[in-house]
């Protein structure tokens, strides 16, 4: 009868609370992967919902073109700000770089020979702030497009974008208190190869953000 | 019956704490520059006026951006390296999702008024 081995990447530690299954996996790895299929969904219903929407405003602001208000005679631009938001999804890019290396740190923590650079809260702090910067963006995205005159309840566009990049958004938040919390027991007790499922999950719901934010921002920035 | 332990998730021998077939960091790095390029690629092509005027402008983006998906969610989320349990668990719900998006962009969406199906 095979062992298995406590030590393995996907399989349970005992110590660290998980339990096996007859796969053989970690439960809290397959549930982590079981949510971000099921967040697949819901965000590709979210951009259906966009793209359905997409061009059927009967008034302005739109996305790519200038409106022109029959009743003022207020000119309205194009809405949104392709530098900003390019500035934006580099930003959030990056910090999936960042991530990844922090996931990289945390799995070579024993190890003799790694760089200084190899630092868990180097690189978890700097995912966060990256993070908190991508939320900045959005704040003032959103509030200049206030300012401008769109707003949820403007038209279909209005409703389906707010929508959208508001529950992306909302998904970015959590990821940030996600990796404060991780910096936080790293700040305390130090994170060490034990607990690199602890962060492989956080690294795995962030990167997850990360590529919806690739699709919105092709679908709903890009594409004319 | 074997009794050598065995990394279940894996199946490679059991290595301390190390994934045996993840990359280094260096290797995260360049797929991080690629992604950088690949973005500003993007970018760059929704300021050429002859290029958003021209056909190949939205397959192209469609393209582009499912290159980057693909990198990071293999790359940078391990699913190329990890079990297929993982894998089957985000491809088949990402498939589920896909398939519906595509319907209903026929059903509802501009594809649909092209097509005639919808006023």
């Amino acid at each position: 009868m095979a062992t298995v081995d406590t030590a393995a990447p996907n399989a349970a530690p005992a110590h660290t609370g998980g339990h096996y299954t007859t796969t053989g996996l970690d439960n809290r790895k397959i549930a982590i992967w079981a949510f971000i299929g099921s967040e697949c969904m819901l965000f590709t219903s979210l951009i259906s919902t966009y793209l359905i929407y997409k061009g059927r405003s009967l008034v302005g602001p739109f996305p790519h073109e200038q409106w022109t208000d029959p009743a003022t005679g207020k000119v309205f631009p194009a809405i949104l700000d392709i530098p900003v938001t390019s500035a934006s999804t580099f930003v959030l890019l990056m910090s999936s770089l960042a991530m990844v290396l922090a996931h990289d740190a945390v799995v070579n923590a024993d190890n003799p020979n790694r760089k200084s650079w190899q630092s868990s809260k180097l690189w978890l702090g700097m995912t966060a702030l990256l993070g908190a910067v991508f939320l900045g963006f959005q704040a003032y995205e959103f509030t200049s497009f206030v300012h401008e005159g769109l707003t949820i309840r403007t038209n279909l566009f209005g409703s389906s974008f707010f929508t959208l990049t508001g529950f992306h958004g909302a998904h970015v938040t959590a990821g940030v208190i996600w990796l404060l919390s991780l910096l936080a027991i790293d700040f305390k007790r130090g994170l060490t190869p034990r607990d690199e499922l602890a962060v492989d999950m956080a690294a795995l719901y962030w990167h997850f953000v990360d590529v919806v934010w690739i699709v919105i921002f092709t679908l709903v920035y890009l594409i004319q | 019956m074997a009794h050598e332990p065995r990394n279940t998730a894996t199946g490679h021998a059991p290595d301390a704490h190390h994934h045996p077939h993840h990359p280094s960091a260096g290797t995260y790095v360049k797929v991080g520059l690629l992604l950088t390029v690949i973005t500003i690629i993007e970018v760059y092509a929704y300021y050429v006026p002859a290029w958003v005027a021209h056909w190949s402008f939205v397959p192209s983006l469609l393209i582009m951006s499912a290159v980057k998906f693909l990198i990071v969610v293999s790359v940078y989320m391990h699913l190329k390296y990890d079990h297929r349990l993982f894998r089957a668990l985000f491809v088949g719900p990402f498939v589920v999702a896909a398939l519906t998006l595509i319907g209903l962009m026929f059903l509802f969406g501009h594809l649909s008024i092209r097509l005639g199906l919808l006023a």
